[in-house]
């Protein structure tokens, strides 16, 4: 009898273990099934970029999730139908083509090799390659990071673009986000983190950080910021484009810019022209 | 036991087991407090670094739905390896040699092939040729991963369950003209399963523990990916470290503390059959075979 | 039928792998036998001590302890482990001390088995003749206690080969972090994913069967 009590304990344990989990499990309800029929639309963001897509105990800020916000409501749907989801650079293709998400603000540069495998609106921001440094620390040109020690984040092409065009032999940590980075920049083990000026920024405003990291300033390249919408569905990048243009002209784009990079100081390129795509 | 390895000390050795204790007690003092110097000097002391755990915000928005998804990983994983390890195990005890010997050569090749291999196949070959949407796409992969995994090894603590009955009571139920499946499901694998089940609960510890693998490598948004996220909002890389090992340590150890009271319970609970598989706490390769590798009941805590 | 093999250092990326496991385990195996005799100690503060630690070290994933080593002692710290300027070793020595660190709970755990395995008579009998603690255990119990622990020790040496791909999370170019590589380049998923894990099996399952068979013939039999 008395093992027959046990086995029962043990499997309601169980039983009760599997419920608990189970209701969590409805959150992450799959609704991307793209945006006519259901009022809900799903954008795909970072979770872990200050400035411009971060999650907060208040919720998502940044400046993508302002523009994100922005064009939900120019297509039609209240802020409370907006469901966001972390989009990391390496799955940014699959799930616009599964549609998993309806559009991505995700810093996500156009390119002429994502361009074959979605579709872009905007651009709506300019940003450049950069360098985030010590404050005490000197960076002139890309030839100066010779023989000293990079961050970036796995499958990021900004790191091997400053390996192959200014200093190949300067050694390359790899990471799983660029927030991982900064420790190890103000320690000194590594001696700079690179990618577009607009994520380093927010990175040197963060209030942890703040007066220990700036920008070299070196503009090592254009990164055009697109929003990345299913390959094919012209329609939505007409909309997300006309819904851009309004963002700029009612100011929108200003107050966004203003609100999220202003206490970075990052001085940011004009608003760019629809289609019009720096080389 | 261990007594045995020293005399009950008399006078002499107790002063210098007193000496021993201060020595060691100083340089136990002298780590501790080298290591809070260090972090001090980086400045991992400061109250606002670990400000945010006492919040309810930091919990509920990063690390309790973090957790949940490692225990969700952590549960499905276990009920899905289950019934397929007691379809391995019980096959490797098959009479045929056809179904034997290739439930046994499948059992041994998962056990020998890191699990963190299995995930990334499992995730790639999802990303490939699979709808899963890319946000339940590493849950998938960290769930299959384990699943192959573990299925192989609780194939192994299934047989060796099995094994720990009695020959008589198999022989016994052919007596009475029970049929091979008859005694299987009638007799045997109710009996092993109360053996099992300290060895179950302490195979959930190593699995709870391998769910971390999906975090760093597939991007599974569990504990300690969840931690990478607070720590990027809170900057507190060392006091989010801190956190998260001791919510493992304190999930684990409560995983243990119930498979020992288990094993104890049901020793003590039986006398007519067989032995009760050892838990051997959160160890990478339990149980092998019965009674071997058995840890001795000096778990503390 | 292989020439997407070219480009990619297999053998090199499975020569890490082995690296690993071999420092890993020399590392594991003397801290986890100091680790043991603390634990079997007549000093009750170096028992606990050892108790916490496998406690602790046990109960974390490996992960969390790897990845801490880079990002908390390396990052953080300045823990370089004498390689500040040369990455890849840097990381490469941050994993043998995440791994040794960690399966030294398993060692010492294996070991006090081992210990418990020797008969009692054993050590009162060189107690009887007036040997110490330390010498009862280093002359008289360990010796008898390693033979009869060569197969839970290989059992923890297979399981340490396999938790070596974990270095893979910080970036150490062993055999997993490779098989990522290539698996997310190259279309054949099957046959490099069968590649590895047969690297993997020749890996582990002559360290089992020859360990095995060492174990059996160094066992004391009683």
């Amino acid at each position: 009898m008395k093992l027959r009590k046990v086995t029962a304990a043990s499997a309601t344990v169980l039983a009760l273990a599997l419920s608990a989990t189970a209701c969590g499990s409805d959150s992450g309800k799959d609704t991307g099934s793209g945006d006519g029929g259901d009022k809900k639309i799903t954008v795909g963001i970072k979770y872990d970029q200050p400035g411009l897509g971060l999650k907060t105990p208040d919720g998502f800020t940044g400046f993508d999730v302002d523009v994100a916000k922005y064009v939900a409501k120019e297509l039609g749907y209240a802020e409370g139908d907006i469901e966001f989801k972390e989009t990391k650079s390496a799955d940014r293709e699959t799930a616009l083509a599964r549609g998993d998400v309806d559009f991505i603000t995700a810093t996500y540069s156009i390119t002429d090799e994502r361009k074959q495998k979605v579709d872009f609106a905007g651009p709506y921001l300019l940003a450049h390659q950069d360098l985030l440094i010590r404050a005490d620390d000197n960076v002139t040109k890309g030839e100066d990071l010779n023989g000293k020690k990079l961050c970036s984040v796995v499958g990021s092409t900004s790191a091997q673009n400053v390996k192959k065009d200014f200093a190949p032999k300067a050694q390359l940590q790899e990471v799983g986000t660029y927030s991982e980075c900064l420790n190890g920049l103000q320690s000194g083990a590594v001696d700079a983190l690179t990618t577009d000026d607009s994520i380093l920024a927010g990175y040197a405003a963060q209030e942890q950080y703040k007066g220990k990291f700036k920008l070299a300033g070196l503009k090592l390249s254009n990164e055009n910021y697109g929003i990345g919408v299913k390959k094919g569905d012209k329609e939505m990048v007409d909309k997300i484009n006309a819904a851009l243009e309004k963002m700029v002209k009612d100011k929108a784009w200003n107050k966004a810019v203003t609100d999220n990079f202003g206490p970075a100081n990052y001085k940011n390129e004009p608003a760019p022209e629809i289609g019009n795509i720096v080389k | 036991m261990t007594s045995v390895l020293y005399d009950a000390p008399g006078p002499r050795a107790k002063r210098r087991n007193i000496v021993y204790t201060a020595v060691f007690l100083v340089l136990l003092a002298l780590g501790i407090w080298w290591v809070l110097s260090v972090m001090a000097d980086h400045g991992q002391l400061e109250w606002s670094l670990w400000k945010p755990f006492t919040q309810s915000a930091a919990w509920t928005t990063y690390l309790l739905p973090g957790l949940a998804n490692t225990l969700k990983a952590a549960a499905l994983a276990m009920v899905i390896a289950l019934p397929l390890g007691a379809i391995f195990g019980i096959a490797r005890l098959s009479d045929h040699r056809s179904v034997r010997v290739p439930a046994g050569v499948v059992v041994e090749f998962f056990r020998a092939i890191p699990v963190l291999l299995l995930m990334l196949f499992a995730n790639e070959l999802y990303s490939r040729y699979t709808n899963i949407s890319s946000d339940l796409r590493p849950l998938y992969a960290v769930v299959t991963g384990l699943v192959l995994y573990n299925a192989s090894v609780l194939a192994e603590v299934v047989r060796a369950g099995i094994l720990s009955l009695p020959k008589g009571q198999s022989e016994a139920a052919k007596a009475i003209g029970l049929r091979k499946g008859q005694t299987m499901t009638s007799i045997l694998l109710p009996q092993s399963v109360t053996a099992m089940l300290p060895a179950l609960v302490s195979q959930l510890v190593v699995i709870v523990k391998d769910t971390a693998l999906g975090g760093a490598v597939l991007a599974f948004a569990e504990l300690l990916n969840a931690r990478s996220t607070l720590s990027a909002f809170y900057a507190n890389v060392i006091p989010s470290f801190v956190v998260v090992a001791l919510i493992y340590i304190v999930l684990n150890l409560i995983l243990t503390t119930f498979a020992s009271w288990l094993e104890r319970r049901l020793r003590r609970a039986k006398k007519s059959s067989g032995a009760v598989l050892t838990a051997p706490g959160g160890a990478e390769e339990p149980v092998a075979e019965p009674g071997v590798g058995k840890n001795d009941d000096g778990r503390a805590v | 039928m292989f020439d997407f093999l070219e480009g990619y250092d297999l053998l090199g990326a499975f020569w890490v792998t082995v690296q690993l496991t071999v420092l890993s385990g020399i590392g594991s195996l003397v801290l986890g036998t100091v680790l043991a005799a603390m634990r079997v100690s007549p000093v009750p503060l170096m028992r606990s001590f050892g108790t916490v630690y496998v406690n602790v070290v046990r109960n974390i994933p490996l992960t969390v302890i790897i990845v801490f080593s880079s990002l908390g002692l390396a990052d953080v710290f300045g823990m370089t482990l004498g390689a500040a300027d040369d990455f890849e070793a840097k990381y490469f020595r941050l994993a043998v001390f995440g791994l040794s660190a960690y399966t030294a709970a398993f060692v010492c755990e294996a070991v006090r088995s081992g210990i418990n395995t020797v008969p009692v008579g054993q050590a009162e009998a060189a107690r009887a003749i007036g040997l110490s603690f330390t010498q009862v255990l280093s002359n008289v119990v360990l010796p008898q206690a390693f033979r009869s622990v060569v197969g839970p020790l290989t059992n923890v040496l297979i399981a340490l080969t396999k938790n070596t791909t974990v270095a893979a999370a910080i970036g150490v170019a062993e055999a997993a972090l490779l098989m990522k590589e290539m698996i997310e380049n190259e279309a054949q998923l099957v046959l490099i994913s069968a590649i590895f894990a047969f690297g993997f099996v020749v890996l582990t399952l002559p360290t089992g069967l020859i360990l095995g068979w060492v174990g059996k013939r160094v066992a004391v039999k009683r």
